[in-house]
């Protein structure tokens, strides 16, 4: 279970977080939704160690995540990242096995491979492409690439920064068939942010809108359609009118 | 403007560098740490080793070759005000082992090299490639920054070997085929007048100079800003403030060889 209890970031003068209380239990999928500009990766930033929080605790399974030893903690997560974040120089393959490579549970090579095909196989991927680079695949491919390098160590938890940002319809809604089914076949704790409302009700069980560096709501997808918060009702049905100044 | 407002014009932008400086070097003794301590990725080492040895021995040969041949050219005009044509092997060789070939090297390494380290790291910031290697459980420290600069460190002093080398060669054309210079009499003469410690500390300020391209290359890199125009800014910092520190830190290393 990963907690956050009155969590800041402050860049400058400008406040980021202003006290964040969010629980995200062990195996559910929780959504963070939010405008742009609003803090969601900043937040996820924090959870991992990449941005340092200037006040507040963020707890997994009830260890403050400061304290716990760096690699340990950062080997029970996999994350995909927005714009993928390959890395250029790599070829596919190498990409995906990038961490079964490398660290205390490094494989041979040819095992790092034949699992790297396979993670591939499993987001819709052949082995042809495999050997190519990232900057020879379309913006799609590189996010199932993502995803299969999120997932290739089998990780307990799974960050996904905006999966389906820039992509068509149709790839949106095939990234968050994967995201779902991947998340219940491995029973992985889940939080993606996204604006992206199709993606909320193909990827949540649980959903938080974070607005103004707080969290504004939070409770079960289920209950999102009918729930009573102006803020919440605003941003699901993409309204200019209401609480949330659309200029920011 | 006020007193206050003229120190406050001197002070911030002074203050400003100091503390620049602070956290080039700050990173400089993380670099140094990281080299300590395990792991070391080899084959990020040795494809650095390729990119900044092997691939800038064209352009450092180049220069070296040009610069050892106007320099005979040089000499020999100005030596003839007081007919000291002949010690044109000796100068050429002295002048290209201990200063011009350390010196030009490092600053075309810098040219090629820091702005390549830091236009591929700002780009792998901005991509967040790099918060990418850091949720994979790999140090970016480690496993961008030390392989760079200990490779550059090792490159350097090698490509400026082979400069001096080219740059006497230059030297050599121009005096045989230009200033009639006899060949043999033209070698004999380099050699004998040039001293291993001649030799020995350009190697020395090339392993310098390697370090500090290297250094500031993915300094400027690692803290590249947003976009396009932040990866622009990082590189051409890169460059300038490579260059700069080469020229200056040759001056320092010059007092500490040459003047006791």
């Amino acid at each position: 279970m990963i907690s956050l209890s009155k969590v800041t970031k402050f860049f400058g003068a400008n406040a980021v977080l202003r006290g964040v209380d969010l629980t995200i239990p062990t195996g559910k999928s929780m959504v963070i939704i939010g405008g742009s500009g609003t803090g969601k990766s900043v937040l996820l930033k924090c959870i991992l160690g990449l941005v340092e929080p200037d006040g507040g605790t963020i707890m997994l399974d009830g260890q403050d995540v400061r304290r716990a030893e760096r690699d340990a903690f950062l080997a029970r997560f996999g994350m995909l990242f927005q714009g993928g974040a390959l890395f250029d120089s790599l070829r596919v393959w190498e990409n995906v096995a990038f961490r079964l490579m490398r660290g205390a549970n490094r494989r041979p090579k040819d095992e790092a491979r034949a699992i790297a095909l396979e993670k591939l196989r499993r987001v819709g991927l052949g082995p042809q492409v495999a050997d190519l680079y990232p900057a020879e695949l379309s913006g799609g491919m590189q996010k199932r690439v993502g995803l299969a390098r999120a997932i290739a160590a089998e990780p307990e938890i799974i960050f996904f920064d905006e999966p389906t940002t820039g992509l068509d319809p149709i790839m949106s809604g095939v990234i968050n068939d994967l995201i779902r089914e991947i998340v219940v076949e491995m029973g992985a704790t889940a939080m993606t942010i996204t604006h992206d409302m199709s993606s909320v009700r193909a990827i949540a069980d649980e959903v938080a809108m974070l607005h103004q560096g707080m969290i504004q709501w939070t409770g079960p997808v289920t209950d999102l359609d009918g729930c009573a918060d102006p803020y919440v009702q605003q941003f699901i049905h993409g309204r200019a009118a209401g609480p949330i100044n659309p200029i920011r | 403007m006020s007193a206050a407002a003229g120190l406050r014009a001197i002070g911030r932008p002074a203050l400003a560098a100091l503390a620049a400086i602070g956290r080039v070097a700050l990173f400089a003794v993380a670099t140094l740490g990281h080299l300590l301590r395990p792991p070391f990725y080899w084959r990020e080492f040795g494809a650095q080793l390729m990119q900044i040895g092997w691939f800038s021995l064209p352009v450092v040969g180049l220069t070296a070759l040009f610069t050892g041949g106007a320099l005979a050219l040089q000499i020999y005009s100005g030596g003839a005000r007081f007919n000291a044509e002949a010690v044109v092997p000796s100068i050429v060789a002295i002048g290209m082992v201990r200063e011009l070939g350390p010196v030009l090297g490092g600053l075309m390494v810098a040219a090629r090299v820091a702005s390549s380290i830091a236009a591929e790291l700002g780009t792998m910031k901005v991509t967040e490639q790099i918060d990418a290697l850091t949720t994979l459980s790999t140090n970016p420290m480690k496993y961008l920054v030390v392989p760079r600069v200990l490779a550059a460190t090792l490159a350097v002093p090698v490509l400026v070997g082979v400069g001096d080398a080219i740059g006497i060669m230059g030297g050599w054309l121009v005096g045989v085929t230009r200033l009639e210079f006899n060949s043999v009499t033209y070698l004999k003469n380099t050699i004998d007048f040039l001293e291993v410690w001649d030799v020995g500390s350009g190697l020395v300020k090339g392993a310098a100079f390697g370090f500090i391209v290297a250094l500031l290359g993915c300094y400027h890199g690692m803290n590249s800003g947003r976009g396009a125009q932040g990866v622009g800014r990082a590189t051409k910092a890169a460059v300038v403030g490579a260059s700069v520190l080469i020229l200056a830190a040759n001056y320092m290393l010059t007092e500490v060889f040459f003047t006791s």
